[in-house]
């Protein structure tokens, strides 16, 4: 059995599982039913001066029948009383030793109320702090959340600020709401943070009611931005931790990732592009805490097959995968093959590369079943025809190199080799 | 022993008789299962359609909601969408063909989702076809079955005026009156006839019979053109001894009786045997069963192989309780008191392929006994040939011989569906009537001409 815990910054946690601050962290019997269910670490919802909140606050994308494939909020920090929140977090922490709890918080906007706010929450048994400099509604307008997170300056000037007074590790949780979250990233450790997190919710409208024409979700006839995330946002949120995880500076830190993680799967992906412990919300909003149970025996499963004893073996083992375009070998050509004894004759390979790439595909007319086969001469390799395949491993991408040897882009250019192929 | 209705209560009756394949119970189960569908390009389910549904498209248009579009691409091919829903043999049509079943998934449920969008179609009359300006041209149609009704419609929505001379005294033909009532109802048929008839132009003159309330010739001489859409009659006849005693039926006058009356009033025998293994055989078989008959077995002189009913149709049969004897052909019908007692079969064998390309039959030289006191007749229906020939109509053993799908040898007539193909499905009779419309409006207005129906309902290329 491999060993599935997770060392973060010294905060022990039985599994790199932990809840992302977020609506499941937000009291104590959320925290509690979370604990029993297996979590292995949560990030109560933000802390901070008092607020109020609105009616609806979420609504979600359904795509092909599923539901909540992306899903947004509009709810604010916690907006429960800060004392009631500080004495669950120590009653949790005493039922449950051995679970990561860090405490989220957001202050306003000057050295002061950072450090009440951080000298209020020492004591409540938290191993760690989170510093929300993402969320994207409502705390921005006053001047906090990602209004912090945009500005590298102000983001340094702040995490400077918590640095004078805090004595347990410190994470910086990151926006998405960037061209690039490097320059805080950066900004971050500059100022002293043991840790960043990414990413934080992403702008978005969910959609509109094509009856009432008022996007989502509604509130009196009128809505407003929200934060997007769940299984949509998974791709923006790896590429960039990705970046995180390959910048000299903003590297030097240990990084908690977040962004539709819903599975041991997506977990692995993150950690293997630099992640050491995840934060799950969504999922566990669409299925309940339950999911923690297959996550923790997938994870378990997949290093046992892969013989990896303890996470730190695979940590950050993609990131050098991820290159520069103009290092990309060439040379290298993959050609699809069409498996006939698995074909199902549903023509999707062929209408979508007939239509909209290489025109590489014959199409033998049938009656009912036509039959599909590649045009190899044609084939650019792009893997579409794979991808809309409805059968798994029916459609393979079998390597045909140009050369055997490696070229790239650049090596293209100074051999003055020939571009236009067509 | 002996024939006789009200066998059983209001309640079995009732029970006995609901609708064999019910439709989605929410909104939400036809969503969950039309996102199933994979939207194969050049779908096989479409090609196996014989009015070649754009199967794909109306149940993408039911996942994105967009129900009137999805029951406008169903009608667009297949005016009668809603009844085929309910009688298509889909096991060897559309959903035979569906690429789930080369995954050996379960295929889509494509007629159970064009019953849901062609359901709320008809629930909420929605016009989904504009008539073109009247063009003057008058058509008259003989039969208000599937081919005729097809046939007017077509030619209404090109601007022609249609009269269409029915003998019964509802519209639907077979549809109405020819199958099992627990696939469709009364009230169904003649709704459905309405639906179609909602566009306008369309005039149906019931109780009007062909060569006794109105000829060919009149027709001729009144119309621009005529279409024959009259379908096909009673059953083969067994030619055996015994075939005129009390309690042997033909299989199309049973369920026609079946269809216009209280279940409670149709008489059925304790102990049935039924000649056949088509459609109608098994309809028969498994509503005689249905009506309280203890004993029903169906008899049929070939084998499975070669039945003509799906093996869909035969597992109804067959969970209804009906037995199965293959190989075996009526011989003789033995009587009591000029009622019937039982039926003597021919044990038969296997030999060279016939003309259709199955092993024909032949004795054994064994016989066996039922006893029984029904005997239903189910072994193929007979053409109007008298009909046919008295009217001078070039024929093939009865049925009406056409060129070009719907040319008889007479100027300004077509003819189509069952009176032409002998007998088959509801789905090939609305095709050929969309055939005969397309011929019939080339004749009047040229070769050029093109129709509405004949515009592709997709880029398929």
């Amino acid at each position: 059995m491999a060993d599935i815990s997770t060392d973060f910054l010294g905060i022990k946690s039985p599994n790199p599982f932990w809840l992302a601050s977020a609506p499941p962290t937000d009291k104590f019997i959320n925290v509690v039913r979370a604990f029993e269910a297996g979590w292995g670490g949560v990030v109560w919802k933000t802390l901070g001066s008092q607020v109020k909140n609105v009616s609806s606050r979420y609504s979600s994308v359904n795509y092909g029948g599923k539901r909540m494939m992306g899903f947004n909020n509009i709810e604010l920090i916690s907006d429960r009383p800060l004392d009631i929140n500080l004495k669950e977090i120590l009653e949790v922490v005493k039922m449950f030793p051995d679970r990561a709890m860090i405490v989220s918080l957001m202050a306003d906007n000057d050295r002061k109320s950072w450090h009440d706010l951080i000298m209020k929450c020492e004591d409540a048994g938290a191993m760690g702090f989170e510093l929300n400099f993402g969320c994207p509604h409502g705390m921005t307008e006053r001047g906090m959340g990602a209004a912090v997170g945009q500005d590298p300056e102000i983001a340094k000037m702040v995490v400077e600020w918590v640095m004078e007074k805090a004595t347990i590790p410190v994470i910086t949780k990151l926006t998405p709401n960037v061209h690039s979250v490097v320059p805080t990233a950066r900004a971050a450790v500059e100022g002293g943070t043991n840790a960043l997190s990414l990413i934080n919710t992403i702008q978005s409208v969910t959609g509109v009611d094509l009856d009432t024409l008022v996007p989502n979700p509604y509130v009196a006839g009128k809505s407003v931005f929200g934060g997007y995330c769940g299984p949509a946002v998974k791709p923006i949120a790896l590429k960039m931790l990705t970046t995180v995880a390959q910048d000299p500076v903003a590297s030097r830190v240990p990084v908690s990732g977040i962004g539709g993680v819903s599975t041991w799967k997506d977990a692995v992906e993150f950690m293997l592009l630099g992640a050491t412990s995840v934060q799950v919300c969504t999922a566990a909003m669409t299925h309940g805490f339950r999911i923690v149970e297959d996550m923790c025996e997938g994870l378990n499963n997949w290093m046992d097959e892969k013989g990896y004893e303890k996470t730190t073996d695979f940590i950050g083992k993609s990131v050098e995968k991820i290159t520069h375009w103009e290092d990309l070998d060439i040379n290298f050509h993959h050609i699809a093959k069409i498996n006939q004894d698995k074909c199902i004759h549903c023509g999707l390979c062929y209408i979508a590369c007939e239509d909209t790439s290489h025109q590489s595909i014959n199409v033998e007319r049938g009656n009912p079943y036509n039959n599909y086969t590649i045009k190899e001469e044609e084939c650019v390799g792009c893997n579409l025809c794979k991808l809309v395949c409805p059968v798994d491993e029916c459609i393979t991408m079998e390597e045909h190199r140009v050369a055997p040897e490696y070229v790239n882009w650049k090596d293209w250019q100074a051999q003055g080799l020939p571009l236009n192929d067509h | 022993m002996s024939i006789k209705n009200n066998r059983l209560t209001t309640a079995e009756y009732e029970e006995n008789f609901t609708d064999i394949h019910p439709p989605f119970e929410t909104p939400d189960a036809a969503l969950v299962e039309a996102n199933r569908c994979l939207f194969c390009y050049d779908p096989p389910c479409m090609k196996s359609c014989p009015t070649s549904i754009n199967v794909p498209k109306f149940i993408k248009q039911i996942a994105t909601e967009n129900l009137k579009g999805s029951a406008h691409t169903i009608f667009s091919s297949n005016i009668m969408g809603a009844g085929c829903s309910k009688v298509c043999p889909v096991e060897k049509l559309c959903e035979g063909a569906c690429v789930y079943n080369l995954m050996h998934e379960t295929p889509i449920h494509i007629a159970k989702l064009q019953r849901y969008s062609t359901e709320k179609a008809m629930d909420n009359n929605w016009q989904l076809f504009e008539r073109k300006p009247s063009t003057g041209k008058r058509v008259a149609i003989i039969g208000a079955g599937p081919a005729g009704l097809s046939c007017a419609h077509t030619l209404s929505r090109e601007g022609i005026d249609v009269t269409i001379y029915e003998k019964e005294s509802k519209g639907g033909g077979l549809m109405t009156y020819g199958i099992a009532a627990y696939k469709v109802t009364p009230e169904f048929c003649e709704d459905e006839v309405n639906y179609i008839t909602s566009i306008g132009g369309i005039d149906i003159k019931y109780n009007q019979e062909l060569g006794k309330n109105v000829t060919v010739e009149e027709l001729k001489r009144n119309y621009d053109a005529v279409y024959l859409a009259f379908g096909v009659g009673l059953a083969r006849q067994l030619d055996i001894a015994g075939e005129h005693l009390e309690g042997v039926e033909d299989a199309i006058k049973f369920i026609y009786e079946l269809r216009n009356n209280d279940y409670s009033k149709i008489a059925v025998g304790d102990k049935v045997a039924v000649i056949g293994m088509g459609m109608t055989a098994i309809d028969a078989a498994t509503q005689a069963k249905r009506l309280g008959a203890s004993d029903v077995t169906l008899v049929y002189r070939r084998t499975q192989d070669e039945m003509p009913c799906t093996e869909h149709e035969l597992n109804i049969a067959k969970l209804d309780g009906c037995k199965i004897i293959w190989l075996a052909a009526p011989k003789e019908i033995k009587g009591d008191n000029g009622k019937v007692s039982q039926l003597v079969c021919d044990v038969m064998k296997l030999g060279d392929p016939d003309e259709s390309g199955r092993r024909s039959p032949v004795v054994s030289g064994e016989t066996f006994t039922l006893e029984v006191d029904m005997v239903i007749k189910a072994a193929g229906q007979m053409p109007f040939e008298t009909l046919v020939k008295n009217n001078s109509f070039e024929n093939n053993k009865g049925k009406v011989a056409v060129t070009d799908k719907a040319l008889t040898n007479q100027e300004g007539v077509f003819a189509g569906g069952d009176c032409v193909n002998g007998g088959r499905e509801v789905v090939d009779a609305v095709q050929a009537g969309k055939d005969g419309a397309a011929a019939i409006v080339k004749y009047l207005f040229g070769q050029d001409y093109i129709l509405d129906c004949e515009l592709k309902p997709t880029f398929n290329n």
